[in-house]
């Protein structure tokens, strides 16, 4: 099945209105600072079709997270349109649930009154809310944590609270700013794993955001990859890995040609990042000399 | 578990019983004045007779009780003000650096207006420690609020909460240990402003009492009232460590 995607790697086209469950369109967004005006994404514009999974990769400082905020709602003051099934977004909408990179867990509240919490915000009775908050921890893998606090548990299982608590939101698409950024990377492979398991189990829409190419190959329908600032579209990249994947499928001939085709797109951008990077430091006097 | 909350109480009981004996070494080798630091021995058997005579039972639950009603006007107030602060950033600007300067003021000073305006009742006194335990109340509770990790805001915001579940479900009890620290605070600065108007104005309570003593050269008895002036702290320390437990469990 791996030997089928050996060939070359398919550009995604555009995807019929119907077919689409989030549109983005030539969303562009310039923030002041003192130095001037930045242009923190430009004329990006992306779909993902019900029960996708599209990973957007870039380098650090290409405007994926100002787009996760764009897309979640969190941001206004942009060019362009964000839709959900063909119903404009402004502001926080119903149908999108968000994780965070940063840890996310309330810390006064134990994992099933963290999971419940949406539940609870939607009136759910105490019931009901704990029910269903039970149904997500288990879906996470984190049966018998239901009574400890997040200061108790692991990073990793913290992420996983963070996930099962906009699960329980039940959002029709779910969005993920770089969730697996601040773990090691057996935890993130295993992650990955249980997110492929929850994504395939639950049909859910998803965008993840990420720096990591491993973990877009290994999760992700199609990847969309991005260039440094300002952050555009640089290409569509269908992973036509077969599914249900696991993080076996890390080691094979095919996921590594994968690896290596979005490598030799970011590379050059993560180039440019870094002697950007390198220039403002000597402006500013911080390179050490 | 058990040698966990055992150890560092065996270590505390430990520490105050050195100390006692250093004290009680020190004035009995001269090295400190007996006539201006008492034996603690002295103060140790002056307990039983300073209970019985002075009414001290009474007198700690009058000062108790002022402090009980200063630390709820200053719970009432003074985070509904360092709430209010945070809000209206204008406000927050215009006052922020006045308040921390009243922190420092001698309001215990202004008793003859406190006086004025509330007469010689418990309420002069209430009021006074409520003036003066305000400020680390709404700094705190500022500082609380604007503490709070932006990534739980926006959690709250992508779950569409409305201003005041925002308050309620995220910042309030994100904010709750510092505003918490700003209330411990604001209790000492209020018991210590109690007890010293009560000995100014001779009235009310311990520090009514400390003022007999004293100017009847009662040392050991003086001190006796200043150990229940203590008690009131540590009461007051423990019942609101007991509430923060409540509401925040996981501290």
């Amino acid at each position: 099945m791996i030997a089928n995607a050996a060939g070359k790697l398919p550009t995604v086209a555009p995807q019929t209105s119907e077919s689409r469950a989030l549109r983005a369109e030539g969303i562009t967004k310039h923030y002041t600072t003192s130095e001037g005006t930045i242009t923190a994404v430009d004329s990006v514009s992306l779909d993902v079709a019900p029960g996708e999974f599209l990973a957007v990769i870039g380098p650090s400082g290409c405007g994926k997270s100002t787009l996760f905020n764009i897309i979640g709602g969190l941001v206004d003051g942009y060019e362009g349109r964000v839709s959900v099934a063909g119903e404009t977004v402004a502001g926080p909408h119903a149908s999108i649930g968000m994780v965070f990179q940063e840890e996310s867990t309330f810390p006064w509240r134990t994992v099933v009154e963290n999971v419940a919490f949406p539940l609870e915000i939607a009136r759910v009775s105490r019931a009901e809310r704990l029910e269903r908050a039970r149904h997500f921890i288990s879906l996470v893998g984190l049966e018998g944590f239901e009574r400890r606090y997040p200061a108790e548990l692991s990073g990793g299982m913290r992420q996983r609270v963070a996930i099962a608590r906009t699960l329980a939101f039940e959002p029709k698409i779910l969005l993920m700013d770089e969730p697996f950024a601040a773990l090691d990377e057996q935890t993130r492979l295993l992650l990955g794993d249980k997110v492929l398991q929850i994504q395939q189990q639950l049909k859910q829409t998803t965008l993840l955001i990420t720096h990591n190419i491993t973990e877009a190959v290994q999760l992700a329908d199609r990847i969309l990859v991005m260039t440094y600032r300002p952050g555009r579209v640089k290409r569509f990249v269908k992973i036509d890995l077969p599914r249900p994947r696991s993080s076996e499928i890390v080691s094979s001939e095919a996921f590594g040609r994968y690896v290596a085709k979005i490598w030799s797109d970011l590379r050059e951008e993560a180039s440019r990042g870094m002697q950007d990077e390198e220039t403002c430091k000597r402006q500013s006097g911080g390179d050490g000399a | 578990m058990t040698r966990d909350r055992v150890l560092p109480a065996a270590l505390g009981l430990g520490t105050f019983t050195a100390f006692i004996l250093a004290a009680e070494a020190l004035i009995r080798l001269g090295f400190v004045n007996r006539f201006i630091v008492p034996l603690p021995s002295q103060v140790a058997g002056a307990f039983a007779r300073v209970v019985a005579e002075e009414h001290v039972v009474a007198r700690f639950f009058m000062t108790a009780g002022e402090a009980l009603v200063a630390g709820l006007l200053l719970t009432a107030v003074g985070i509904s003000l360092g709430a209010l602060l945070y809000r209206v950033a204008l406000l927050r600007a215009a006052c922020e650096t006045w308040i921390a300067a009243m922190a420092s003021a001698p309001i215990v000073l202004m008793y003859p207006l406190f006086l004025v305006i509330f007469g010689r009742s418990a309420w002069t006194i209430i009021m006074i420690g409520f003036m003066a335990g305000l400020p680390p109340v709404i700094l705190k509770t500022i500082e609380g609020f604007a503490g709070t990790r932006q990534v739980l805001v926006n959690v709250g915001r992508s779950f569409n909460l409305t201003r005041g579940q925002q308050f309620v479900k995220i910042l309030f009890p994100a904010a709750l240990p510092t505003i918490f620290v700003g209330l411990r605070l604001g209790l000492i600065f209020a018991l210590i402003n109690i007890v010293g108007v009560e000995f100014l104005i001779n009235f009310g309570g311990l520090g009514q009492l400390i003022n007999d003593l004293a100017e009847r050269y009662d040392l050991p008895g003086t001190y006796v009232a200043i150990c229940f002036v203590i008690l009131v702290s540590v009461v007051f320390f423990e019942v609101t460590g007991r509430i923060e437990r409540w509401l925040r469990p996981a501290e």
